[in-house]
This record gives structure tokens, C-alpha cells and sequence, in this order.
């Protein structure tokens, strides 16, 4: 999943530097996520993952990572089964 | 000439003191409106009552006061200059960002979201320059705080706060503040040079900082002003009527009915005010709650439905008391209270908060709850 969301943040061009020179655990903001290609990333996530991001997860920290995307992400594609 | 400044011990209630600057406020906000120059009587009278220090905690010497209690020193200020009252706003703000995230470190016990230059770190000193558009009442500051680039080769968006004092900085001015209202806050342009220890540089990302503390106790205490200015034209309005009313006993005059309408939509002004404190509050428990979406959207709104309240509550005023409210020499003058607060709507463009807030409702659901 995690190969996905860096395809993903790679495809949508999310940010500006090179996704492959991130680590899982990389601070995206600090990457130069900002607050509008967060949101247009979530939308990118819940149409590739057909999910759908409830509010409690709409916080900073829930996009801060590749590993915090994948985390937040296993959660709810959990509790859909 | 400087007023002896008071012990803790002498202090009356913050709301108490504050009237008396308010008073000071008021005699001089003419003078301020009309030169543009800074207001320096009530400047030092605030210093003078001390409160200036109200939101730092008491171990260090302030008082340790809440957002809504100075929420309302704001407003009881800005009921007398809308100038005094922003630049108390401002510096108020700033020291939330101090209190909040000052960390252990003593040097911490100013669109915002993207930065040109940068500071600069090397063996424990830093050096920055910045170009900035506006720096309200910068010459008259004893401390800035400068937001720009983390590091020379970081994003535009990844940004730090740094506290500059007087003597780690010189300005130069660029650009002058000769405007329709807000005159008094001479907010002009300079260049900024300065350096300092590395210790000065907040420990957080600035974009934590904004979202924790700065972008809520800057919509919330500019609420709060313009609240106040909004409630000092009201105040006027009512005046005018009653004194019609009294001159013709028996009859209603005809400004009654649009005061009784100013009036409500004033009551709706506060209640927004209010409701985004208790929102602040209630999320200052939770660091998540204070960085999601949902509450960023809502302290968006609150700028957005005060700055345009107030504009139109002082608007009606002017309806009211027509030609008295029109004229800057009356006991019924609202002119300048319609030049300052059309700054409401600018300062930080709603079109830009909106369009913001528009994205973020993009994945973002309203609480459809009364009580959250």
C-alpha cells in the first residue's frame, strides 16, 4: 500500500521534491506539503482507496507521513470488511 | 511623559484598568485617526496598568489570563480607537504564540503561509533579511517576531518564527501606511536585517504555531475589535435616537426601528465572537483538535461572518444618525468607525479565507450538532 501512496503522491505531483528520496516516516509539510495539495492528495486517496476519510481523521497528523497515510488508511480499509 | 508604572499589588481587575485607558484612548483617537500617528498616550497607559503582560503566565510575572478575558479587554479598548485596540490585538496575538510555544528556552518564555527568505544558522547565531510588505507599528515595537524559510534551501512553505528584539534588528522603511481607516496602527513596509542567537528561533514549525495558537487568537481578538468598534457605533446610534426621542415625547422617531435591527444583528456579532472562544478553549485540550480541519474551517468562518457583521452594523449606524453620523464633529460621529473597520475585510482578504475554506470543505463535513 504504501508503493501506491508514493505513486500516488508522485503521479498527482504533491509535492515539489522527489517522492523516492522521502523515507516512510519523512515529514511531507516539511517536503513542502501544502495546505491546498493536502487536500487535493486526501481527495486522490479516497478515489484510489475507495474510502472515505471521517473528520476524526482529518488532522494534521493523519497526512504528516507516508507511514501515518498508510496507518490512517489500514485503519479504514480494516473496519470495512 | 511616562506614567509610573503600578505593583501587582495596586492592580485593580484587568476589565477595571482597561477603562481607564480607554478613557485616554478616546481623547486622543481623533488626533491618531486624523494624523495617522501612533498612539502613544494610550500605548504607555496600557504599559503603565500593566497590561500589556496579561496573557503570560503567572511564574513569569504576567497575570496568566484566558483568550476570552482578553478577548474583552480588546473590545472594551476598541469601543474607544479601533487603532489602540488592533495594535493591543496584535501584540496580544503574538504573545499567545510566545505562551504557547515558547518552550523552556528564556528567549521565548507577524499572505502568512509562505515565505521568500530565510534564516540563516551558523555556530549557534542566526542571521535574516526580509523585505516585509507590513510590520504594524514596527518602529515602535520593543520585539518583532519574523516568520520566514526554515533554512536557505527549504520550501517556501516550510517555515520558522524567530524573535527579534531591538538592537538585534534595523529597519529601513519602504513603504508608508496612509489609509482610509486603521491610521493609527502604522503599519508601513520595511526592510529588516537582523541576528541573534539561534536560540531566538521558535523550536516548532511555524506552521504549527499558526494553526495552534496564531490563526485563532488572531481571528477571535480582531472579532473582539471590531465587535468593539461596531458596539461603539451602535452605542452612538442609540444615543441619537433617544435624544430625537426625548425632543418629541410621544411619538417613535424614525431611526427607532433600524436601531432595534442594529441591535440584533450586534447580539448576533457577539454570540460568533463568543461561540469561537468556547470553540478555542474546548480545543486547546487537544492538540489534534486544534490542527483539523473542521476547527480551521470554523475560525475561518469566524473571521469571515465578524469582519462582515461589523461592517454592516456600522454601516446601519451610519443610516441611523444620518447626517450627525456623517459629520466628524459631533457626539454621534461614526466616519471613523466606518473607515476602520472596512479594513475588516482586507486584513488577510476574505476572498483568500474563503477560497481556503472552500478547499478544505472539500473533504471536510459541517457539524450539524448545536452542541458539539
Amino acid at each position: 500500500m504504501k508503493d501506491r501512496i508514493r505513486k500516488l503522491i508522485a503521479d498527482r505531483k504533491v509535492i515539489a521534491v522527489d517522492v523516492n528520496s522521502l523515507s516512510d516516516s519523512a515529514d511531507l509539510y516539511e517536503a513542502g506539503l501544502s495546505s491546498f495539495a493536502s487536500i487535493q492528495f486526501m481527495l486522490a486517496l479516497e478515489d484510489a482507496f475507495d474510502v472515505e476519510f471521517p473528520e476524526r481523521m482529518l488532522t494534521r497528523k493523519t497526512f504528516a507521513s507516508i507511514e501515518a497515510i498508510d496507518r490512517s488508511l489500514s485503519e479504514l480499509l480494516t473496519e470495512r470488511v | 511623559m511616562a506614567l509610573p508604572s503600578r505593583t501587582i499589588e495596586e492592580l485593580r481587575a484587568p476589565a477595571e484598568r482597561m477603562r481607564a485607558v480607554a478613557e485616554i484612548a478616546a481623547r486622543h483617537s481623533a488626533d491618531v485617526d486624523r494624523e495617522g500617528r501612533f498612539p502613544r498616550e494610550a500605548i504607555d497607559a496600557l504599559k503603565a496598568e500593566r497590561l500589556m503582560a496579561v496573557m503570560i503566565p503567572k511564574r513569569f510575572g504576567g497575570e496568566g489570563l484566558g483568550l476570552l478575558e482578553v478577548a474583552e479587554l480588546c473590545t472594551i479598548l476598541g469601543q474607544a480607537c479601533g487603532s489602540t485596540a488592533m495594535v493591543y490585538a496584535m501584540h496580544q496575538i503574538k504573545a499567545s504564540s510566545l505562551v504557547s510555544h515558547g518552550g523552556e528556552s528564556p528567549w521565548h518564555a507577524g499572505f502568512l503561509r509562505n515565505s521568500l527568505c530565510a534564516v540563516e544558522v551558523r555556530d549557534g547565531r542566526f542571521t535574516l533579511e526580509k523585505d516585509a510588505t507590513v510590520i504594524s507599528y514596527g518602529l515602535y515595537a520593543d520585539a518583532i517576531l519574523v516568520t520566514c524559510r526554515r533554512a536557505p534551501d527549504a520550501q517556501s512553505s516550510d517555515q520558522s518564527m524567530v524573535v527579534v528584539k531591538q538592537g538585534d534588528y534595523s529597519l529601513a522603511k519602504t513603504t508608508g501606511w496612509d489609509t482610509l481607516g486603521m491610521r493609527g496602527t502604522c503599519s508601513e513596509g520595511f526592510r529588516l536585517v537582523s541576528s541573534g542567537d539561534a536560540a531566538q528561533i521558535f523550536p516548532q514549525p511555524f506552521s504549527e504555531i499558526a494553526a495552534q495558537s496564531m490563526l485563532s487568537a488572531s481571528h477571535i481578538l480582531w472579532g473582539a475589535v471590531w465587535f468593539g468598534i461596531a458596539a461603539d457605533a451602535v452605542a452612538r446610534a442609540q444615543a441619537y435616537v433617544r435624544a430625537a426621542a426625548r425632543k418629541q415625547p410621544g411619538s417613535v422617531p424614525p431611526g427607532a426601528l433600524r436601531l432595534a435591527e442594529v441591535v440584533s444583528m450586534l447580539q448576533d456579532m457577539k454570540a460568533s465572537v463568543v461561540a469561537g472562544v468556547v470553540r478555542y478553549e474546548a480545543a486547546l485540550k487537544n492538540p489534534d483538535e486544534l490542527s483539523s480541519i473542521g476547527f480551521a474551517v470554523e475560525m475561518n468562518n469566524l473571521k469571515v461572518t465578524t469582519s462582515q457583521r461589523g461592517a454592516q452594523i456600522v454601516t446601519h449606524a451610519m443610516l441611523i444618525t444620518g447626517l450627525s453620523g456623517y459629520k466628524n464633529d459631533t457626539p454621534f460621529s461614526v466616519g471613523r468607525h466606518l473607515r476602520d473597520i472596512t479594513s475588516a475585510a482586507i486584513m488577510i482578504s476574505n476572498d483568500r479565507i474563503l477560497s481556503n475554506t472552500s478547499n478544505l470543505l472539500l473533504v471536510s463535513r459541517f457539524d450539524t450538532s448545536l452542541v458539539n
